[in-house]
């Protein structure tokens, strides 16, 4: 067992940043469907997210093209409300482990 | 024919309707809450679950392929996706149920003149019209055009002009709110008259 503070306070931020992504084993995706508005798609990663709209646009062409995209990463819990509401925005999306 | 929603001067968002379109979306709003009602209560389920709204027993995904577009799975494992629902399904249902509701009122306490205050109910209302409407005409990514030229007696052409009408509404409304992504800065933003 290491004790965590110590390091953490004296870690430069890049590593905290690393040490808090493997404690996030969880991904939201979405997925591209024939239906859902490419404007509609961006609004929701803006209204949601808080994500700019160049990340939200890049994130809904990703979508488009590549038929899928990671929109969040972090606990299951967190993930399932996020797919909870991408479903009550009308966008198709899961959760699975990241792996 | 409608603008679609236009933002006035003072910001509001209005949508002008004539009586043919003012019936038409009361009653795609009452389609969609028919699609999404919570089964009722059957007198074996647990009080207990029906209070906090769980689904009692087995639930999967519906055989309704609209339906199951609009309440779709969670997970990929038939395991996890069916625990999710158990729990989740019917505050999906009430949240898609609301955003009808609250259009239905919308339009209800409004003239010609729809003055839309809850956009985000008028945009998961549209969508959610769109994808139980696209689901049964079966719509992709490049069957538009073919859609678009059925004959009139084949039941899919009034639907697909429906669905396409739907499309124009819900466009424009995401216009409304993120005139950033059309190219206007907050300055340039066409807006409609604001007289009363």
């Amino acid at each position: 067992m290491v004790d965590a503070s110590i390091a953490v306070e004296a870690a430069p931020q890049e590593q905290v940043d690393e040490v808090v992504e493997t404690q996030r084993p969880w991904i939201t995706i979405v997925w591209n469907d024939p239906i859902n508005l490419m404007s509609y798609v961006t609004y929701v990663f803006m209204t949601y997210f808080h994500f700019s709209r160049e990340k939200a646009e890049k994130l809904m062409n990703d979508v488009h093209h590549e038929g899928r995209a990671v929109v969040s990463s972090g606990s299951r819990e967190e993930m399932e409300r996020d797919v909870s509401a991408m479903h009550s925005y009308g966008l198709w999306a899961t959760l699975q482990r990241d792996d | 024919m409608t603008y679609g929603f236009q933002r006035t001067a003072t910001g509001r968002v209005v949508l002008r309707v004539d009586d043919v379109e003012r019936g038409l979306l009361m009653s795609v709003a009452r389609q969609v809450m028919d699609l999404v009602q919570p089964a009722e209560v059957s007198p074996d389920q647990d009080p207990l679950a029906a209070q906090v709204g769980w689904v009692d027993g087995d639930v999967g995904i519906s055989d309704d392929p609209a339906v199951a577009r609009l309440l779709p799975d969670a997970y990929d494992d038939p395991d996890d996706a069916r625990d999710f629902r158990r729990f989740t399904e019917n505050d999906l249902r009430q949240s898609k149920m609301q955003h009808a509701m609250t259009v239905q009122e919308e339009i209800e306490r409004s003239g010609e003149k729809v003055s839309v205050t809850s956009t985000d109910s008028w945009l998961g209302l549209l969508n959610d019209a769109r994808i139980a409407i696209g689901t049964r005409i079966q719509i992709s990514e490049d069957n538009h055009g073919e859609l678009a030229e059925l004959p009139d007696d084949d039941p899919r052409s009034g639907l697909f002009h429906f669905y396409d009408w739907l499309t124009f509404l819900q466009e424009s409304l995401v216009r409304c709110m993120t005139p950033a992504l059309y190219g206007f800065s907050d300055d340039n933003v066409p807006v409609a008259e604001d007289e009363e």
